[in-house]
């Protein structure tokens, strides 16, 4: 009985399965109703300006077409086809081939490729679009499929991607880093030839001797606390080369320096920077590799290992000098709880407030780098500062006439004065 | 069962690390210990596991890129540190870290902090409205703050009162930073309680 009912059931699903019409892709012709879908074309060409593997294509979207979707296929010089985007609205004008390094089916430079652009009023089923990549002869011409109409649009011409020499967007960039270049060359040169150059006090500098002087006479040691930064950030290399300052002075007081740290590498430097800093001072017998120690490299564990470290040892003087995130009130406040001067700096704008809070002295952002400056006073990096700023002036004199311009312009209605300030607005684009 | 006892312990770590509050205690170190021991073999093994296996060993034995020995050759000098002998050879790979970061540091700012932030000050002044009086001041903070960071002069006469608006410019900005982040830890502290209150204590629903 129950082998009759299975070939019943079986029987029926075959008919059933079978007796269904297969949709059929019918060509309707060339011409097209609409004499705007038939004029309608797309233009690829190579990105401009970037490191090859790129194709753009773009498109003039008559608002009559508005409720229109594009498919774009891709076919390479030996046939390949891979479907670049399915249904994306005709009103978008344009659309990136751009893919990532590890996907296989990526724009190749020099190598050939044409786009071919379905046009549809409804989104392109799975099935119409499998037989597009699978099997269809390509023709430009009105298609019907399930009912549904679509225009397949003329192929465009044969495009290469390559890469640019040169990104012209970024000229800006370039043109700044050569002011840049020129005006630290002028300033190093003027420092190397002897020329007095001045910085000003900084407040919170002075307090560093203050600070390792008060440690040394209460027996207690210094923490130096370089922060989540990598050797590679700017402020770890600041907070580096003021280590080196702290370590001299720590070195003459013959106290010492705990520098607990969250990278291995940014370890090793430091390492480097106190023993250098001790020799110099004359007491290379004092330095002790073990006092600047790795912690780990996740950043609440390291906090909370500098924490307990601080509660241990009770340091005297706490340095905050270097790159910090959200761990930068857990340190702060628990150097404030033990009672130790804290000299704090970062360029972290988000954790400065936390430091200006918790702590005694605070470097704000390039105060921290005029620090080091300040604390050696060598000619070459004061003509590095004189340098910095004399470019803080022409940064400051490009906002007073885009003031003026922007004043003339906008608020007096003067054109001229108003394209001023837009080439002067585009010059700065990147 | 495994959920009821994870759930323990992290309720159980998290009152040991909240117990620093009161003061240093045997809890406290305890958690700190186990966290730090964690994290540093957690990232040991990630290391191995996301940058020497897939970025260097891969590579070098499946791909033939052999120009990958280079970066490795700096790697293992640092090792050298070990050696008193031979230490100094590690110093190579910190100076050329150092002097790339530095390198890029500098494009990097430049593209990214400097152009920007000018192009982003240049900004139209039109009529005579709260829009127009609202982009002076952006204007007038962004120049007196960089007086503040002007540090070849001596502040006196005009610097000294630039420099003096500049750091009220930026400690108003601190505090509105001070307030947003605030609002953020408390979020975490929330999070956290709320953990205690509903999966360990089951007192919240």
């Amino acid at each position: 009985m129950k082998k009759i009912f299975f070939f019943i059931l079986s029987i029926s699903l075959f008919i059933l399965i079978f007796s269904q019409e297969k949709p059929i892709l019918t060509f309707l012709g060339e011409d097209t109703p609409d004499s705007i879908v038939k004029n309608f074309t797309i233009d690829a060409s190579d990105i401009p300006n970037d490191g090859g593997g790129g194709i753009e294509l773009k498109w003039d979207s008559p608002e009559i077409l508005k409720d229109w979707f594009i498919s774009i296929i891709r076919i390479d010089e030996d046939g390949k086809r891979v479907l670049l985007t399915t249904d994306i609205p005709i009103l978008s004008k344009q659309v990136r081939d751009v893919n990532s390094e590890e996907e296989p089916d990526r724009v190749i430079d020099s190598k050939g490729y044409n786009y071919w652009g379905i046009l549809s009023k409804k989104f392109i089923t799975e099935e119409l679009l499998q037989i597009l990549l699978d099997t269809f002869d390509f023709k430009e011409g009105l298609y019907s499929f399930n009912d549904d109409t679509f225009f397949v649009l003329s192929k465009t011409q044969m495009v290469y991607s390559k890469a640019s020499w040169f990104n012209f967007l970024r000229l800006a960039v370039l043109i700044s880093l050569i002011i840049i270049s020129l005006t630290f060359l002028y300033y190093l040169n003027l420092a190397k030839k002897g020329k007095d150059l001045y910085i000003r006090k900084i407040n919170g500098l002075d307090a560093v001797e203050e600070a390792v002087g008060r440690s040394t006479e209460m027996g207690k040691p210094i923490m130096y606390i370089l922060g989540i930064g990598y050797v590679t950030d700017i402020p770890t290399i600041a907070g580096l080369t003021i280590l080196g300052r702290v370590a001299k002075k720590v070195a003459e007081y013959e106290t010492k320096i705990l520098v607990p740290s969250y990278d291995p590498v940014v370890m090793t430097t430091a390492q480097e920077v106190v023993k250098e800093a001790f020799t110099e001072a004359g007491r290379p017998d004092l330095y002790n590799k073990n006092d600047i120690m790795y912690i780990t490299q996740d950043q609440f564990g390291y906090a909370a290992g500098v924490d307990g470290m601080m509660m241990r040892e009770k340091p005297g003087a706490i340095f905050l000098q270097g790159l910090f995130f959200a761990e930068s009130l857990i340190l702060a406040e628990t150097g404030h709880s033990i009672g130790a001067i804290q000299i704090s700096g970062t360029t972290e704008t988000a954790q400065l407030p936390f430091f200006v809070a918790a702590c005694d002295y605070t470097l704000i952002g390039e105060e921290m780098m005029a620090a080091s400056v300040y604390l050696q006073k060598e000619p070459m990096m004061l003509g590095s500062i004189a340098a910095e700023d004399f470019l803080k002036v022409i940064i400051m004199s490009i906002l007073v006439l885009g003031f003026l311009l922007s004043f003339l312009g906008s608020g007096l209605k003067i054109e001229f004065f108003k394209n001023l300030f837009d080439i002067l607005y585009q010059a700065l684009q990147v | 069962m495994g959920t009821t006892i994870g759930i323990w312990i992290a309720a159980g770590l998290t009152l040991f690390i909240y117990s620093f509050l009161y003061k240093d205690n045997p809890f406290y170190k305890f958690a700190e210990h186990l966290y730090v021991g964690i994290t540093a073999g957690y990232w040991l093994i990630y290391t191995w596991a996301y940058v020497i296996q897939p970025m260097l060993l891969d590579p070098i034995i499946k791909n033939k890129e052999f120009i990958l020995i280079i970066p490795a050759f700096f790697g293992i000098i640092m090792l050298t540190r070990w050696f008193p002998n031979i230490a100094w050879l590690s110093r190579w790979s910190i100076a050329f870290t150092v002097g790339m970061g530095a390198g890029l540091g500098v494009t990097g700012a430049i593209q990214g902090f400097i152009l920007p932030q000018v192009q982003a000050t240049l900004i139209p002044l039109s009529g005579f409205n709260f829009e127009t009086f609202n982009n002076l001041l952006i204007i007038f903070g962004v120049l007196t703050t960089l007086i503040y960071f002007y540090f070849s002069k001596e502040q006196k006469g005009v610097l000294k009162y630039g420099s003096k608006i500049g750091i009220t410019f930026i400690m108003i900005a601190f505090g509105a930073s001070f307030g947003y982040t605030v609002m953020a830890r408390i979020s975490l502290l929330i999070g956290r309680i709320y953990f205690l209150l509903s999966d360990w204590l089951k007192i919240l629903k």
